[in-house]
């Protein structure tokens, strides 16, 4: 199966990879996926506590080019959002984005899966109560 | 020589064609494309000659009889009539098959096959070497087994099982010994008499010659052995599998045998030389596994795994320029990895991370600088992207953190 044009950019030129500090209260991390299942994907965002904006996202991904190009777009897109339109990002945006076949959706998903699980983890450290995400097919 | 590009070492899944091997099949398209079953006129003999020479040809390489080879259309169909083919003529005798986990597809769906119509299988466990343990296999037999399937050498791994140990056992039982020796076959020396082989399957387009084509041996003496057909019609291959015979395609499978009959040592020397520099180079490289015996091994074959990296993401970086392929479960329809693999105790996650070499006739020394230096680039590179790399590094047990499985 060929990769699209994207998807291959993404790939050799990843955006935002590496690590923010996640002891700070303002940076929220979120860590989905399994070895046991090929993927696994790690997403922080730093939230700017004047201004509520994301100011920086990184990402790490152990997975496929689909999935490494879905972070390192993920990233990119957080950026310069608040909190709760970071929460829009559907994967369907992502498929959408990049071009993905049907059997690299469940790629996307995890991508939208790590974006929530660092916001609520950013949620949490800073009192408010955990989002519960409906639950999409893997 | 220059460098040519891109680099094909998928020679497992199948080989290119010797040039050779095309220029002995071509007349038989067109001038010569009689029916090799056509007795009574002249085009009939030229084919039905070649067709002779080629069996002579290919039982050679085996140091079999010619009488004793069955052309079928590939390794797959030859794996079906050997098991079907017995289960259904020693019906009278048992209904018990031996096998193992870590046989090809062609061989393990026939198994299950036969299970389905009453038969019963045994499907063995290999060590984690891939061999499999010669205890367990005796232990195993029982006054209704038939016959015991065990392949030559492995696909995924190269691994060479204990062959001749396991005909001594099957003789001592009074058991017929199938193997499928697809990979082992042109690559290395494979002797149906002093091997103790009753049936053995192989295919033309693993070993340099066209697709479509190749051979079930059945031995004819010390036992008798006989198959039940699986294609009835015209009573070809004496009533063993009928249909017209595919001249141009058994000539070609003919000519790949001879060269391999005559090149395999110095090849095997070349390309053992040549994976060894390949997997100790990329051994280099930290928290890096070879799977399966690298002792009891096919020559050409390497399967190495590249811990805290996945396999498709790592050919992404380089299959524009290598051909290979990988046991994660991301590169194929299915959502397991590599069955092979998990069946030498390998975690999903290692699975997940292996690549399989296969080099073969045409690879240079000159594309395996190049596919070291790529694989190490890409290993190291994707590595600084990965957070179980991280996590090890930091010295995290990656064990015990809860993932979520989907
Ligand atoms: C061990 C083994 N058996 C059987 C087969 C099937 O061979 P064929 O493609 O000739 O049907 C293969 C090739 O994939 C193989 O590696
Ligand atoms: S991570 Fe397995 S298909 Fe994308």
């Amino acid at each position: 199966m060929a990769y699209s044009d994207k998807v291959i950019d993404h790939y050799s030129n990843p955006k935002n990879v590496g690590t923010l500090d996640k002891s700070k209260a303002n940076v929220g991390t979120g860590l989905v996926g399994a070895p046991e299942c090929g993927d696994v994907m790690r997403l922080q965002i730093e939230v700017d506590e004047e201004s509520g904006l994301i100011s920086d996202a990184k990402f790490k991904t152990f997975g496929c080019g689909s999935a490494i190009a879905s972070s390192s777009l993920a990233t990119e897109w957080l950026k310069g959002k608040t909190v709760d339109q970071a929460l829009s990002i559907d994967n369907m945006d992502i498929v959408e984005e990049l071009n993905l076949p049907p059997v690299k959706i469940h790629c996307s998903v995890l991508a939208e899966d790590a974006i929530k699980a660092a916001i609520n983890d950013y949620r949490v450290k800073n009192g408010l109560p955990e989002l519960v995400a409906e639950k999409k097919a893997h | 020589m220059e460098l040519k590009l891109p680099v094909y070492l998928d020679n497992n899944a199948t080989t290119p064609m010797d040039p050779r091997v095309l220029e002995a099949m071509l007349p038989y398209f067109t001038e010569k494309f009689g029916n090799a079953a056509s007795r009574n006129h002249s085009f009939g003999w030229v084919a039905e000659e070649a067709v002779d020479y080629a069996r002579e040809q290919v039982a050679k390489l085996i140091n079999a009889d010619p009488k004793e080879i069955i052309f079928t259309s590939g390794a797959t169909e030859a794996d079906n009539l050997a098991i079907k083919g017995v289960y259904e003529m020693y019906a009278s005798k048992g209904n018990h098959v031996i096998t193992a986990t870590t046989e090809h597809k062609a061989v393990l769906d026939t198994c299950k096959h036969i299970e389905k119509t009453g038969g019963q299988v045994t499907y063995l466990n290999v060590k984690e070497d891939g061999l499999i343990d010669l205890e367990e296999l005796e232990k195993a037999i029982t006054p209704k087994t038939i016959l015991i399937a065990i392949m030559y050498g492995n696909n995924e791994t190269g691994v060479v099982q204990p062959i001749r140990e396991i005909s001594k056992i099957a003789r001592r039982h009074g058991v017929l010994f199938f193997t499928d020796a697809t990979q082992a076959v042109g690559k290395i020396p494979v002797d149906v008499n002093a091997d103790g082989i009753d049936l053995l399957a192989f295919s033309g387009h693993k070993m340099y010659g066209p697709k479509g084509v190749g051979a079930l041996y059945v031995r004819r003496k010390n036992p008798r052995v006989k198959v039940t057909s699986q294609m009835d019609g015209g009573g070809h291959e004496r009533g063993m599998r009928s249909g017209t015979l595919n001249v141009p395609a058994i000539v070609g499978f003919g000519k790949a045998c001879e060269l391999c009959m005559n090149e395999m040592e110095s090849e095997a020397a070349r390309l053992s030389k040549m994976r060894d520099r390949l997997e100790n180079s990329l051994m280099e490289l930290e928290e890096t596994y070879v799977n399966g015996s690298t002792e009891h091994r096919l020559p050409h074959v390497s399967n190495i795994s590249f811990k805290y990296v996945e396999g498709e993401g790592l050919m992404m970086g380089f299959n524009k320029n290598i051909a290979l392929s990988s046991g994660s479960a991301c590169t194929s329809a299915s959502l397991e990895p590599s069955y092979v693999l998990k069946a030498l105790g390998l975690g999903d996650d290692l699975a997940h991370s292996s690549l399989r070499f296969g080099l073969g006739r045409f690879t240079t020394d000159d594309q395996i600088d190049f596919t070291i230096d790529a694989i190490k680039s890409t290993v190291t590179k994707l590595r600084e992207m990965s957070p179980l790399w991280e996590m090890f590094k930091e010295g995290v047990d990656i064990n015990a953190i809860e993932w979520a499985h989907h």
